[in-house]
Formats: C-alpha cells, sequence, structure tokens
C-alpha cells in the first residue's frame, strides 16, 4: 500500500494541498507567508512531483530557511504527505493563519511554566534564597529555574550561553562610549578637512585625497571582582557564571576572585573550552565557601593589580554581599584607592534584592560613598535589567 | 533541464553535488531566485559558484564579504579623482559648467563594483557573495534591495535594471545569524560533510591518477578523523591537499610510515592544538582502523 496522504474527496486541489502544507509548517513554528505558497507550488513544476524523494527535495530548499529547518524538515514532509495512506480530513488551511509569532505567553516553547518551583504566595521550597536567614523577604520571585541550581547544573554550555548573552549586553552597555571626538580613519563618515587641506597642497590646491574621519569607540574596560566567602555561596554560582559568559563575550575584560585572599582568574576563564574554564575555575576557589576578608582583598587589588590594569577607563564591577570580617575602615580605604585610579565602581549586592534591607552592615556603610552604582543582584534576570544603568553611568 | 542534467554538468567540471544540492541549484537556476548555501568551512560552498559558472560557460563575479564593507566597495563609486581632473582640464577649455557637469556624472566616471557589474552584464553572470555573514546588517540591507528587484538606484543617474538577472549564490558559515528577511528572499541549502562515498567520488574526480587502495585509506582516515574533537574540522580542501602530499611523497599505503603520515598531517590539522590532540599514537589508531 502506498505511503502517500489520502487526501478528502472534496479536496479541491493541489493548490489548496501546498497550502494545507504550509499550514502544518507553520503550526510547527518556522516562519513562512503567502509568497512561500506560491514559491513552493512554481518549485515543484521544476522537478518530478510525482517522487516523493524529489518533491522533498524541492520543498526543503524552497522552504527550510536554516539548519535546523532543514533537519526537521524531513519530518513534517512525511507527516503531512506520507502519512501512511490514511485519509485527512483537513486539507484547507486553517483561518488562523500565522500562528505563534504574534502572540507573547510568559511559557517558552517547550510548553512548561517557566516560574519556579513554589507557590505564588510562598517562597520557593527547596534549598533557594529563602533557606538564608535574613528577616526580609525576597521580593525577587520571578526567579527562572535555571538561576537558582548550583555550579554544578550551572556549568552547561546552554547556561553559560545564557550568562555569555547576559554578560555581553551589558558589557556593551558599559563599554561602547563614544567619543566626543572625531579622529581620522580610512572608513569615515565625515571628511577631515584639515587632511584635505594639508593634502591638497601636495596637487596644487585641488584636493585629490579625501581622507575621511570618525568618532572612535571608546571602549570601557570591565574588571569583575567576584566574593567567594560563605555567604555569598547561595549567589557566587550565579555570579561565577556570570563572569564566566563576560571573559567569553569580552576579550578585554578581567576577572577576580576573593574569600580571604584575592586570585586572578581571567587567565583560565580565558580557555577556549567552556566546560575547562569552569573547572580551572573551581581549582582557584579554593576556600571557596570560607570566611572574607574584603577589605583587605581590595585592598590588595588596588595596590596591585589595579597599577597596571585599571584606569580611567575602566569600570570595576564588585559582586559581594558587604559581610567582612574585616574592619570596616580598612575597606574604605582600599575602594578609595582603588576611585583614585579614575574608575567606575559598582557594586552588585545581592542583598539588596530583599525587601527592607539597609546597607548597615559596617564594611557596606563604609564603601557606600566610594560606589558610582550600588545595586541589587543575585541572578541572571536581575543583573540584565542592569543594563539601561550602566548605560547612564 | 533537470536537475540531474546540472548535476552531471557539475560532475563535468569535477564536482560531486549531493541530490539536495542539485535540486536546489536547479531550482535557484529555473525560478532565477538567490542561493543561500550554509555549511562548515571547507566543505565546497565557493566552489559551487565557480564550478556553476563553468558549467553554463558564464562570467564568475565574485564579492568577498568582511567587516565594515559599504556600497561604495560593493555597488558603486564615482571616480572622484578623475572628475577632478576632468573639472581643471574643462576649465582651461572653457566648457560651460552644466556641459562640465554632465560629463563627470556619466558612466565614463563611474567605476562598478561587482554588485552593480553582476547587474550589467549581457549574459547572465554567476554572482557569488562570499562570507555574508561576516559583512554588517547594514549592508544586509543594501544587498536585499539590489536582490529584490535587480536594480541599482544611482542619484545622479537614475535607476539602472539588470539587463539580464544574475544566478547569485550566497555563502555563509555561521558569524553570526542572517536576517529573516535574507533567508525568506533565498533558496536555501546546508551543505554538510560529504558522507564516505561521496567524498571517495569527489577524490577520484580530483585525483584521478590516484590508487584505489590509498584513496580508500585517505576516506577512511579523513572521516575517522572528523569524529575526533577538533577545534578546526578538515574540509575537503584538506583532504585533497592531503591526498596530494602523500602521492607527492610516493606513499602507497597510510599505515606503512608512521612519521611520513605524522608529517603529511599538516595538511589537514590547521591549529596547534589539533595537532597536540593528534599524536602519532592516535594518527596510527585511525589509519588501523579506516584500513
Amino acid at each position: 500500500m502506498s505511503r502517500v496522504t489520502k487526501f478528502a474527496a472534496r479536496d479541491p486541489g493541489p493548490a489548496a494541498r501546498m497550502a494545507g502544507f504550509l499550514g502544518h509548517l507553520r503550526f510547527n513554528g518556522m516562519r513562512l507567508g503567502v509568497a512561500e505558497t506560491e514559491a513552493a507550488l512554481a518549485a515543484l513544476t521544476h522537478v518530478d512531483a510525482a517522487r516523493p524523494d524529489e518533491a522533498l527535495r524541492a520543498l526543503r530548499a524552497v522552504l527550510a530557511g536554516c539548519k535546523e529547518d532543514v533537519a526537521r524538515f524531513d519530518e513534517l514532509f512525511t507527516s503531512y504527505w506520507l502519512n501512511g495512506g490514511r485519509v485527512t480530513s483537513k486539507v484547507m488551511p486553517t483561518l488562523s493563519g500565522r500562528s505563534s509569532d504574534d502572540v507573547r505567553s510568559s511559557r517558552d516553547a517547550k510548553g512548561e511554566s517557566a516560574g519556579g518551583a513554589g507557590q505564588a504566595t510562598s517562597p520557593d521550597g527547596g534549598e533557594g534564597e529563602a533557606e538564608s536567614d535574613g528577616e526580609g523577604k525576597l521580593i525577587a520571585t520571578e526567579v527562572r529555574n535555571l538561576m537558582r541550581r548550583d555550579l554544578r547544573d550551572l556549568v552547561r554550555p546552554e547556561d553559560i550561553a545564557e550568562a555569555e548573552r547576559v554578560a555581553a549586553r551589558l558589557g556593551a552597555a558599559l563599554r561602547d562610549r563614544r567619543s566626543r571626538r572625531r579622529k581620522a580613519a580610512r572608513r569615515g563618515d565625515r571628511l577631515h578637512f584639515r587632511k584635505v587641506i594639508r593634502q591638497s597642497l601636495a596637487s596644487g590646491g585641488e584636493p585629490l585625497r579625501l581622507p575621511m574621519k570618525r568618532r572612535p569607540d571608546r571602549t570601557r574596560k570591565i574588571v569583575a571582582l567576584c566574593d567567594v566567602s560563605g555567604s555569598m555561596t547561595l549567589y557566587a554560582q550565579v555570579f561565577l557564571a556570570f563572569i564566566a559568559g563576560l571573559m567569553r563575550a569580552d576579550p578585554k575584560a578581567d576577572a577576580y576572585l576573593f574569600h580571604t585572599r584575592l586570585v586572578r582568574m581571567t587567565d583560565a576563564l580565558r580557555d577556549k573550552d567552556a566546560m575547562r574554564a569552569i573547572g580551572r575555575m573551581s581549582l582557584m576557589a579554593d576556600g571557596f565557601g570560607g570566611g572574607s576578608k574584603i577589605g583587605a582583598s581590595l585592598g590588595r587589588f588596588a595596590d596591585t593589580y589595579a597599577r597596571r590594569f585599571v584606569d580611567g577607563r575602566s569600570v570595576v564591577l564588585i559582586l559581594s554581599d558587604g559581610y567582612d570580617t574585616d574592619d570596616p575602615a580598612r575597606l574604605g580605604d582600599a575602594l578609595a584607592r582603588l576611585r583614585k585610579r579614575g574608575c567606575r565602581v559598582i557594586w552588585l549586592n545581592p542583598l539588596k534584592g530583599w525587601r527592607d534591607y539597609a546597607p548597615v552592615a559596617g564594611g557596606m556603610a563604609a564603601a557606600l560613598p566610594h560606589l558610582d552604582l550600588f545595586a541589587a543582584a543575585n541572578t541572571l534576570d536581575t543583573l540584565a535589567a542592569l543594563e539601561p544603568e550602566l548605560t547612564r553611568l | 533541464m533537470t536537475w540531474q542534467a546540472l548535476q552531471a554538468d557539475m560532475a563535468a567540471q569535477n564536482y560531486v553535488a549531493s541530490d539536495d544540492l542539485a535540486v536546489a541549484l536547479h531550482l535557484a537556476l529555473s525560478l532565477g531566485r538567490p542561493m543561500l548555501l550554509e555549511g562548515a568551512a571547507g566543505v565546497g560552498k565557493t566552489e559551487v559558484a565557480r564550478v556553476l559558472a563553468a558549467a553554463r560557460d558564464t562570467k564568475l563575479i565574485r564579492l568577498q564579504c568582511y567587516e565594515g564593507l559599504d556600497a561604495a566597495q560593493a555597488i558603486y563609486e564615482w571616480n572622484y579623482q578623475r572628475q577632478l581632473l576632468s573639472i581643471r582640464a574643462s576649465a582651461e577649455a572653457g566648457e560651460t559648467g552644466q556641459a562640465v557637469e554632465a560629463r563627470i556624472f556619466s558612466e565614463d566616471y563611474l567605476l562598478e563594483r561587482p554588485l552593480l557589474a553582476a547587474i550589467r552584464q549581457d549574459v547572465p553572470p554567476v554572482l557569488l557573495i562570499d562570507e555574508i555573514d561576516r559583512a554588517d546588517e547594514e549592508f544586509e540591507a543594501y544587498l536585499l534591495e539590489v536582490l529584490a528587484d535587480y536594480q541599482v538606484t544611482i542619484p545622479e543617474l537614475g535607476t539602472i535594471s539588470a539587463r539580464s538577472t544574475p544566478i547569485v549564490i550566497l555563502t555563509a558559515n555561521g558569524t553570526r545569524d542572517l536576517s529573516d528577511a535574507l533567508r525568506r528572499r533565498c533558496l536555501y541549502a546546508y551543505v554538510d560533510y560529504p558522507d564516505r562515498t561521496t567524498e571517495l567520488a569527489i577524490l577520484r574526480a580530483r585525483c584521478p591518477e590516484i590508487e584505489d587502495r590509498l584513496a580508500q585509506q585517505i576516506i577512511g582516515f579523513v572521516q575517522k578523523l572528523r569524529a575526533e574533537e577538533l577545534e578546526k574540522v578538515p574540509g575537503i580542501a584538506e583532504m585533497l591537499d592531503f591526498a596530494a602530499a602523500l602521492m607527492g611523497l610516493g606513499v602507497a599505503d597510510l599505515t606503512a610510515d608512521p612519521a611520513v603520515l605524522q608529517s603529511t598531517l599538516t595538511t589537514l590539522l590547521k591549529t596547534q592544538s589539533d595537532r597536540a590532540n593528534v599524536p602519532t599514537e592516535v594518527a596510527q589508531r585511525l589509519a588501523g582502523r579506516a584500513a
């Protein structure tokens, strides 16, 4: 028995079948318009359309638009045209037409709810943030599952890719500060008049060459310092993924982590292999989850690495909760010294996302006067939401 | 013409096209639509355009895309220096301003770049827009305009319409995502690494004098090598270089001399870490299994 689909008797003809097929593809998420139906019909006239394999190849060339489409096209084709001889009752295209493109839903494509695991009125179950012994309530409840797993789970490549995407956007927000001045450039948008006149002297006042100028990008260098002490364990994982993403997205960024001492991990994270980078980072984070000496670590940073790597075009990103076992004054001193290098200092504190949080911890209070931006960040989402604020900085 | 005929024509030019690719190209030619070829580096995307031009005996016009490619480099540009000279010369001859203007904005002073050149041919040429994903998004927009109507508007001259519709081949290897608009305008084919039989056919077509046993070994080895974890997977061009190197050295059996095999690997593995990943033992293991 032929595997070719038997269409219903009142089927109006090949054009309607093709329209039905296009509807079938749209229903399966491919973005196709009316013009494609026409092209598909035209394409079939140029091949032996009675042979399924040829029709498949022709339709695939016309209708698939990327590698993923190509990969699943065979299946979609078979399910519509070769469904084993079963009668289909629906050959007319449904009126709903373009299906999901214009519909926004809070569910993602797999049909699973993207929300957290908890009830709407209580914190998420398990060992989420709610276990921390703060008095406040977590405001950020719309946390995606992805962002509350521990480091080993976060280490899946697609999650790093996610962090990388966020980091790339943030990096761009911080980085692309166009200069006000214009510089000579081979491909500029305006004439470089001074050069035109100067060079025209050589050709007797005739402006033969037209040098151009443009506004160069003044890149900002991002230096990230991540606290991996005990009080930060819950968030360090998100932050480390973020930093790993940042390092992969921005070739100029610089990264350090600290608990009781400071470790530079730029080179480790630059590893081309994302998994190996995380592995090397884990090795360096020896002492992970221990005590924290923020003041001492930042002081060391200001005195050593900052002298080499931090200048007026740098943005120093500190990811810490500010719970310091050192003398708060040391932290203030360290930040003041760091500021003298002309950089911007941004402190992202995961606890700031808690309602009624006040930076009363000694260290945090001492740090506040030296910060350009003090913001909340405990998930990739909140990090991503920082973009507009960083642009304004 | 059928797609089988096209496939045979391409085979005559020593290009072994898969059925999928042949049907897609045949449709692109019959429907007059651009063809977008995607695939890893070294699978013969650019070669398609060259072979197509040779098979149909027309000109190949190539536009290599790069970051910062702009309209002046891709479509047309006025020959500014020549215009200046002309103005200076005409001032001495006492020509009127209007006459000068009409002259310096005529076709004589127009520098045509690949896209304009392609639509001004009498015989439809093959226009190869190579590595379109390297160009900026703005350029993609220019390109859409040209590909939609096959015409170029030059403010001083008016609109130039195509004398013949060129056969347009675009290639991309995923440096960035192409816009939906561009994908929709094109027919699409994904070119993958060839399977064993196809690759063997390619090798035989390109090196007819190769011995059967060595050809089998080479293909087996390269196919096995692609399955290894490599930074830069060897493409077809690398495989052909490899075969040429082995033949040049007079090697008849891949497993005969480990040192020779190791030194010819330079033609297949192009990064330091890949070289380190395939030490002599691994190469021997792959060669042994391929034999």
